[in-house]
């Protein structure tokens, strides 16, 4: 702007509002995820007369899932930036351990325990990352070992034996709950003022954000979606806070995880770090050439997938009350495949957090839906792997049509 | 014995808004070596694939005969098959199979099933033979130097019962003893009665072999000159190849040259691989504030590892010389640190190494400056879209947004984006690597004005193209740089594509 001068208004025609039809056809894989959660849960609130929404059901499914949507935020992070982390299952499993060893046997507080764990999580990631970033050795390659090392280790440190039980403390992490400062009762009114509040805060964002792009004529999305998207999600979160207000209020781990996303997502859309990292997934060469220290960034997506999955590791073992060596035991599957049910691209610079979290809810409600049907452990794993591949063919045949 | 094995009457092929063949001819004669020469982006090597198959034939006009037939390709087995058989110029062998094992890869001894591997390797031996290679059957291709390498796809080719055999540039990458050898190797197929086409920009070698030249321009064939019936001097040929008119087809500027900005001194850099193949030796060179500096070379001479070793040592190994920035000795050590010491470089590769091709014209636009449009890390979006709008409209790219995703653009507009990419990080001096290549003429003029309000705005740029009139429509001054060397400096009063290209092709 400072050097060129010319101006050729012939070509600066405004950008005209795309139909409803185009806009949608173009929003296809961001829709189509949404929709197809509250498909899966309509159908099995259905299947299981009512069972799925039930307040001690929720509860429950969101203890269960909490460590998965915990670590997709992670890998969604890594598989952006063109990699992929198969230890956070063994991560889980070894910290978990850890954890127990330090609090059991050695009768550590929690207030040290925590930290520290969280400290070796980083360490472990940082150590892979290392290898990845700055030795170019396939991530597939060092994760793969790690996920050996660390299940080995977990084994040693556990002595093949369980350990457990957690002092109270420490089980807070999965088991506890936001107490009710109001001190109604039932409905617990703590948890409707923060339902309430997260409810208007999405809305309020999203219309400011709104107000900014059409201040540039940027939007394209018809108003018509953007009040229809805000008050379903908005009266979702409600609903959702008032189920779980009328059993035992809002459960600690989904204020972590609430926070964990609303944290990301920021990082992921406004930052230079997030925006550094989807460039480095997408082309990497250009990203290097553009003055990016591609491999720093590198190293702190794997640095930061341990964090989190130590923090994993710490609400598992909490929610079992006990490390086993078998914890986290395959995963890792789990959270690679909500991340790509989100949306995320193999090749990396594509992916959103807020699209893992949606694949790892798709994936937990399937979960607990056919637990409670009683399909066996057996077709669970099929239809979970049919829902994947579908998920992914579904991506490149819209991008295929695109083109 | 001079009867026509290939003909190609009238070919004419066009990509989306080029032209890149308008009817072109070509008659080889049987027995004989034909030489094809012209300048880079002449369409020399379109023209070798539409006879091989690789374009097929439907998506070009005009038509070939292959021994007074009309042949019509549709892949490259098909022109295999008749016996027209290309080298490229980027080997097809694979590094890790034995030599044997890349001779016959997808055209094995097989007998039910199993691969006779005996046979195999009595063949190999012959065919090494043939081309005076004396290595096993069983040694790894990648093991061996280039020049062996390229004695191997021509063996690959004689496995094939080759009647026509095109080599595209086969010693640009070799030394002269191997360059020597492998032009023997044609004179004695001659004798066995293949005939051949030599792409080649190397005058000293067409004067060597050729029976006859045919030069192409823009796309065009100009002249086919017979070397056994006339004397054709090296000057003919050069002025075949660049005589065109270059009317009104760069803007003009008034040069205001101010004080020196950039200047490399004593620049040696080796391959980053073959760590005892020196790729830059000894260049010195200088650009001033308001000046527009040209590298003239041909592909291969070493222009893209110059700009790229300088830029962040982002090219080569036990990199030696200096870098000063207005007579400060600067550290460009790392991109970060060469950005920051006031140099940008546009990519040659804009889609490879320039743009994120999935991301929108407005985040690739603010990626190498992205603190400029951020404040404790937090990028201020408002502000990112005001700045990239400011150069969509400065640059003229035509999109209606800049939310448009870059891989949808055509070339002349991504190459507007990279631009606005490296504007947006205020650089001093800009090196510009092939800053026209793939766009139509009508972009062109609009990079070529770009470039001039840079320079008029004191800024420097270093232009490194292929394209020799572009470089003497727009420079001040042009170094001719040859396989790792400047052969010399001209100014912009002096320069004319003959000298060039004489000192491109005696050195």
């Amino acid at each position: 702007m400072e050097i060129i001068k010319t101006e050729n208004p012939a070509q600066n025609e405004p950008p005209k509002a795309p139909s409803a039809k185009s806009f949608l056809k173009n929003h296809m894989r961001e829709y189509g995820m949404l929709l197809a959660l509250v498909a899966i849960m309509i159908m099995f609130q259905v299947l299981t007369d009512g069972t799925l929404m039930r307040p001690a059901n929720l509860t429950n499914l969101f203890l269960q899932n909490s460590y998965i949507i915990i670590m997709a935020i992670g890998m969604l992070l890594v598989i952006v930036a063109g990699h992929i982390d198969l230890s956070v299952g063994s991560v889980v499993g070894f910290i978990g351990a850890l954890a127990a060893v330090m609090s059991v046997n050695y009768d550590l507080p929690t207030l040290v325990v925590v930290p520290a764990c969280l400290l070796m999580g980083l360490t472990i990631g940082a150590a892979q990352g290392y290898w990845v970033a700055y030795w170019k050795i396939p991530s597939f390659i060092v994760t793969l070992a790690g996920m050996l090392i660390f299940r080995g280790l977990t084994l040693a440190l556990l002595e093949g034996q369980s350990v457990g039980p957690f002092p109270k403390s420490f089980q807070l992490l999965s088991t506890g709950f936001v107490p009710d400062v109001f001190g109604v009762g039932r409905p617990n009114m703590t948890a409707m003022v923060l339902g309430v509040l997260a409810a208007v805060s999405i809305v309020f964002l999203a219309a400011r954000q709104r107000a900014q792009a059409l201040r540039y004529g940027i939007q394209d999305e018809p108003f018509s979606f953007f009040i229809i998207k805000n008050t379903m999600v908005a009266i979702a979160l409600i609903y959702i806070s008032y189920l779980l207000a009328t059993y035992r209020g809002l459960p600690n781990v989904l204020i972590t995880m609430a926070v964990l996303v609303a944290v990301y997502t920021f990082i992921t859309n406004s930052t230079m770090l997030g925006r550094r990292v989807y460039a480095v997934g997408g082309n990497e060469k250009a990203a290097k050439l553009s003055g990016i220290n591609t491999e720093r960034l590198t190293f702190f997506t794997f640095a930061n997938m341990g964090m989190l999955a130590a923090l994993a590791g710490m609400i598992f073992a909490a929610r079992l009350n006990t490390a086993t060596p078998k914890a986290g035991f395959a995963f890792e599957l789990d959270v690679i495949a909500a991340v790509f049910i989100g949306g995320a691209s193999m090749t990396g610079g594509v992916g959103k957090v807020i699209g893992a979290v949606v694949g790892a809810l798709i994936m937990g409600v399937m979960n607990n839906g056919m637990s409670i049907l009683g399909i066996g452990i057996d077709w669970q794993q099929v239809i979970k792997g049919a829902v994947l591949l579908a998920a992914v063919i579904f991506d490149v045949y819209n991008k295929r049509k695109a083109r | 014995m001079q009867n026509v094995i290939l003909e190609m009457r009238e070919i004419t092929k066009e990509f989306p808004g080029v032209k890149a063949l308008d009817r072109v001819n070509l008659k080889v004669k049987s027995g004989e070596i034909h030489a094809l020469v012209g300048e880079n982006g002449a369409g020399k090597s379109t023209l070798m694939k539409v006879l091989s198959g690789v374009y097929p034939h439907g998506s070009y006009t005009g038509a070939i005969l292959f021994e007074g037939e009309t042949v019509e390709f549709n892949t490259i087995r098909d022109s295999e098959e008749k016996g027209i058989i290309i080298i490229h110029q980027e080997l097809a062998l694979v590094p890790l199979l034995s030599i044997a094992e890349n001779l016959f890869l997808g055209n094995e001894n097989v007998e039910g099933g199993r691969i006779n591997w005996p046979h195999t390797y009595a063949r190999t031996q012959e065919l090494l033979a043939k081309v005076g290679l004396k290595e096993s059957p069983t040694t790894k291709v990648g093991s061996l130097g280039v020049g062996k390498q390229q004695l191997i796809e021509i063996a690959k080719a004689l496995a094939k019962k080759v009647k026509l055999l095109i080599l595209d540039e086969p010693t640009a990458s070799l030394q002269e003893n191997d360059s020597a050898k492998l032009l023997d190797l044609l004179l004695e197929f001659k004798a066995q009665g293949i005939s051949s086409i030599l792409i080649t920009h190397k005058l000293n070698e067409i004067s060597r072999v050729a029976d006859s030249i045919t030069v192409i321009r823009d796309g065009a064939s100009v002249s086919t000159l017979d070397c056994q019936a006339n004397s054709i001097s090296e000057a003919d040929i050069i002025r075949d190849m660049v005589g065109r008119d270059m009317a009104n087809r760069y803007p003009s500027r008034d040069a205001s040259i101010g004080q020196q900005l950039l200047s490399v001194s004593k620049w040696n850099v080796w391959h980053p691989v073959d760590s005892d193949r020196q790729v830059i030796e000894d260049i010195h060179f200088d650009v001033s504030a308001g000046e527009v500096v040209g590298i003239a070379g041909l592909m291969g001479s070493g222009r893209t590892e110059l700009a790229m070793s300088i830029f962040g040592k982002s090219y080569g190994k036990n990199i030696q010389g200096e870098v000063k920035m207005r007579g400060l000795p600067v550290d460009v050590s790392s991109v970060p640190k060469a950005i920051k010491s006031g140099l940008a470089y546009v990519t040659e590769d804009r889609k490879e190494l320039g743009l994120v091709l999935d991301e929108s014209i407005k985040i690739n636009t603010t990626m190498a400056a992205l603190g400029r449009v951020s404040k404790h890390g937090v990028i201020n979006k408002s502000e990112e879209h005001q700045v990239a709008e400011g150069y969509r409209k400065a640059l003229r790219v035509r999109t209606p947004s800049v939310l448009q995703t870059v891989g949808n653009l055509s070339g002349g507009n991504q190459q507007k984006v990279v631009l606005s990419k490296w504007l947006y990080s205020q650089p001093d001096v800009l090196i510009l690597d092939e800053p026209t290549r793939g766009i139509d003429v009508g972009a062109k003029f609009e990079i070529y004005s770009i470039i001039n309000e840079l320079a008029m705005d004191g800024k420097g740029v270093l232009m490194i193209s292929s394209e020799m009139p572009e470089l003497l429509g727009m420079c001040d001054r042009i170094y001719v740089m040859n396989e790792g060397r400047f052969e010399g400096v001209l100014n912009k009063d002096e320069a004319s594509q003959e000298k060039i290209m004489s000192m491109i092709v005696k050195a």
